[in-house]
C-alpha cells in the first residue's frame, strides 16, 4: 500500500527533551512522521535514541516539548493533555511497541496464542472461536506453525519469539508500530528472515513505523527516512539513501564508513 | 517533445570530515536539459562525476549549488532543494533508476523484486509478477532462477533483475547507470530495443554506457562532464 501525499503527518514531535537529573537523555528532537512511514532513529549505545523512542511512545514522561498524535476521528491530541487510562487505551489500541529482547513484550508463562489473543482480549473481544481463529491466522502470517498454538514462548527460538511478539502487535491492527532493535541479538539468517517479514508486513498493512537501530543495514532496508543521534541530538536528518550515501555530519561519515564490507 | 528535466550551475563536492575535512571537487557548473523521446548520455572518462550526476538528480546525493528541475505532476520540482518527501513520491510517480548494481534484498524472489515498484503503484501482485515474467523472458533470464532471490545470481543475471525493476514501471524520467556493463550482446542488444521504446512512448532518458555500440545505437546527445569537472578543480 503507498502512503497517501498530501496526508497530515500521523504523529508531531515538537522540541522534546528528556533530563535524567542533570545528564541528557535526548535534547531539542523535533519531527513529524507520516502515515505509512518507517523512519530510522540511528546513533551509538548512549546517544539517547531508547530515551526518544521510550517519550514518543508515552512509555517515559519527557522533560520538555510535545508529542501530538492524530487519532482515529482525524484530530491532533496532545499527548500530555491524555488521562492515563485513554494513553493506555491508545497503547493497546492504536500502537505496537517491539521490544529488542522478546521477553520484555511477550507473556512467557502463557501460551504462543493466548500471547496473541491477549491483545485482542484488551480491546473487548470475547468470544473464543474468532480470537483463537485470529490468533492462529497471525502466527501462519509470522511463519509459526500452527502445531505451536499450544506452547509456550519458553520453548521457541529467539528468532520465533520475535515473530511472536510481532505478532501479538500486530494483531489489534495498529497504525503506528515502535521498535526498539527488533533484529538486535539475533543470528543473521534469523535477522534477514525478520526483516523480510517487517519489511512485507508494513507495506501490506500501511503501517507508520519508528525503528530505532544501531545496525544501518536495518536502517537501509526498514526505512524511507532516516535521523541520525549523537549526544541526545539529532545531527543529521533526510532520506535514507541520501543519508547513507551522502552522509553530511562527521559522525555519520564516521558511522557509514566503519560497516564492513562483505 | 516537452522539456523533462533541467540542470544549472550544478555543483558537488565532498568534504571528508576524517581526513581532516579536506574538500574532494567533483563536478561545478553542470548544466543541461533532457527533453521527452530523447536519450541523452554522459561522456568523458571514468572518475568525471557522470554517476555522482546521476546521483543528485535521483536524489541519492545531496547537491551543493544550482538547480535540478524536474517535471512532476505538472509542477517543476527543484530535486537540489526538495524535502525527503517531496523526493519519494518524485521517485515513485516520475523518476526512475537502474543502478549498475543489484541491491538484494534476503529472501525476496527475484520476480517479486522486480514486480515490487509496480506493486507499490497499485499494480495487483499477479499481474505485477506476469509483466515482471515477460521481461525475464524478454532479457533471456532462465525461468528456474524467476523464484529464487538474485543475492547468488551473476552479475549479468543480477543486472537483468534491476533492469526488469526499473524498466516496467512507465516512468516519465528513467536514469540508467551503466544497465549493459554486464550482459553479453545478445542482452544488450534487447535493452537498447527496451530503450527506443521507452523513446517511442516519451520518456526521458539521461544515461552512462561504457559500450561504445550501445551509446552509438541509443544516444541523441552526449554532455562531455569533463569541463565540469575541470571546472570543479579550477574552483
Amino acid at each position: 500500500m503507498s502512503m497517501q501525499d498530501n496526508d497530515p503527518p500521523l504523529m508531531r514531535v515538537s522540541n522534546l527533551t528528556h533530563m535524567y537529573g542533570d545528564r541528557i537523555g535526548c535534547r531539542d528532537v523535533s519531527f513529524d512522521l507520516y502515515p505509512g512511514e518507517v523512519l530510522a532513529v540511528v546513533g551509538e549505545s548512549g546517544s539517547g535514541k531508547t530515551t526518544l523512542l521510550n517519550c514518543v511512545s508515552g512509555r517515559q514522561h519527557c522533560t520538555a516539548g510535545t508529542i501530538s498524535y492524530r487519532m482515529r476521528d482525524g484530530r491532533l491530541q496532545d499527548l500530555n493533555a491524555l488521562s492515563e487510562a485513554e494513553r493506555r487505551f491508545l497503547m493497546r489500541t492504536d500502537w505496537g511497541f517491539v521490544h529488542q529482547n522478546p521477553a520484555d513484550g511477550l507473556r512467557m508463562n502463557v501460551s504462543a496464542g493466548a500471547n496473541v489473543g491477549e491483545r485482542l482480549m484488551a480491546v473487548g473481544q470475547r468470544h473464543y472461536g474468532r480470537i483463537r481463529e485470529t490468533a492462529d491466522d497471525w502466527l501462519g502470517r509470522v511463519e509459526i506453525s500452527h502445531d505451536r498454538i499450544d506452547d509456550r514462548p519458553g520453548t521457541f527460538s529467539g528468532g520465533m519469539r520475535q515473530r511472536l511478539q510481532i505478532a501479538r502487535n500486530l494483531v489489534t491492527g495498529p497504525r503506528l508500530v515502535f521498535m526498539d532493535e527488533p533484529t538486535g541479538g539475533l543470528d543473521v539468517s534469523v535477522q534477514a528472515r525478520l526483516l523480510d517479514l517487517l519489511r512485507g508486513l508494513v507495506d501490506d498493512l500501511g503501517l507508520s513505523a519508528i525503528v530505532v537501530t544501531h545496525d544501518l543495514a536495518v536502517a537501509r532496508l526498514l526505512s524511507q527516512r532516516m535521523m541520525v543521534m549523537k549526544d541526545g541530538q539529532v545531527i543529521e536528518t533526510g532520506l535514507t539513501d541520501r543519508v547513507l550515501d551522502d552522509p553530511q555530519a562527521p559522525y555519520t561519515q564516521l558511522l557509514v564508513s566503519s560497516i564492513l564490507q562483505v | 517533445m516537452t522539456q523533462r528535466l533541467l540542470l544549472t550551475g550544478v555543483d558537488k563536492s565532498f568534504t571528508l570530515h576524517l581526513r581532516d575535512g579536506v574538500t574532494l571537487p567533483v563536478v561545478a557548473g553542470v548544466s543541461f536539459h533532457v527533453d521527452g523521446g530523447e536519450c541523452v548520455v554522459l561522456g568523458g572518462q571514468s572518475g568525471a562525476g557522470k554517476s555522482s550526476i546521476l546521483k543528485m538528480v535521483y536524489g541519492n546525493y545531496g547537491v551543493g549549488a544550482g538547480q535540478i528541475l524536474i517535471t512532476h505532476a505538472g509542477d517543476q520540482v527543484d530535486m537540489a532543494s526538495a524535502d525527503a518527501r517531496l523526493v519519494m513520491q518524485v521517485r515513485r510517480q516520475t523518476l526512475g533508476y537502474v543502478s549498475q548494481f543489484l541491491r538484494a534484498i534476503p529472501r525476496v524472489a527475484a520476480i517479486d523484486v522486480a514486480a515490487e515498484p509496480l506493486v507499490r503503484a497499485g499494480v495487483t501482485a499477479e499481474a505485477a509478477r506476469e509483466r515482471a515474467a515477460a521481461l525475464f523472458a524478454r532479457l533471456n533470464l532462465p525461468e528456474r532462477l524467476w523464484s529464487l532471490p538474485p543475492a547468488t545470481f551473476s552479475g549479468g543475471e543480477q543486472q537483468r533483475v534491476n533492469i526488469a525493476r526499473g524498466f516496467l514501471p512507465d516512468l516519465p524520467v528513467l536514469l540508467l547507470d551503466e544497465p549493459t556493463a554486464s550482459l553479453d550482446a545478445r542482452n544488450r542488444q534487447v535493452v537498447i530495443d527496451m530503450i527506443a521504446e521507452k523513446k517511442a512512448n516519451g520518456t526521458a532518458l539521461l544515461g552512462i554506457f561504457h559500450d561504445a555500440d550501445v551509446r552509438e545505437a541509443v544516444a541523441d546527445r552526449i554532455v562531455d562532464v569533463s569541463r565540469f569537472a575541470t571546472a570543479a578543480v579550477a574552483a
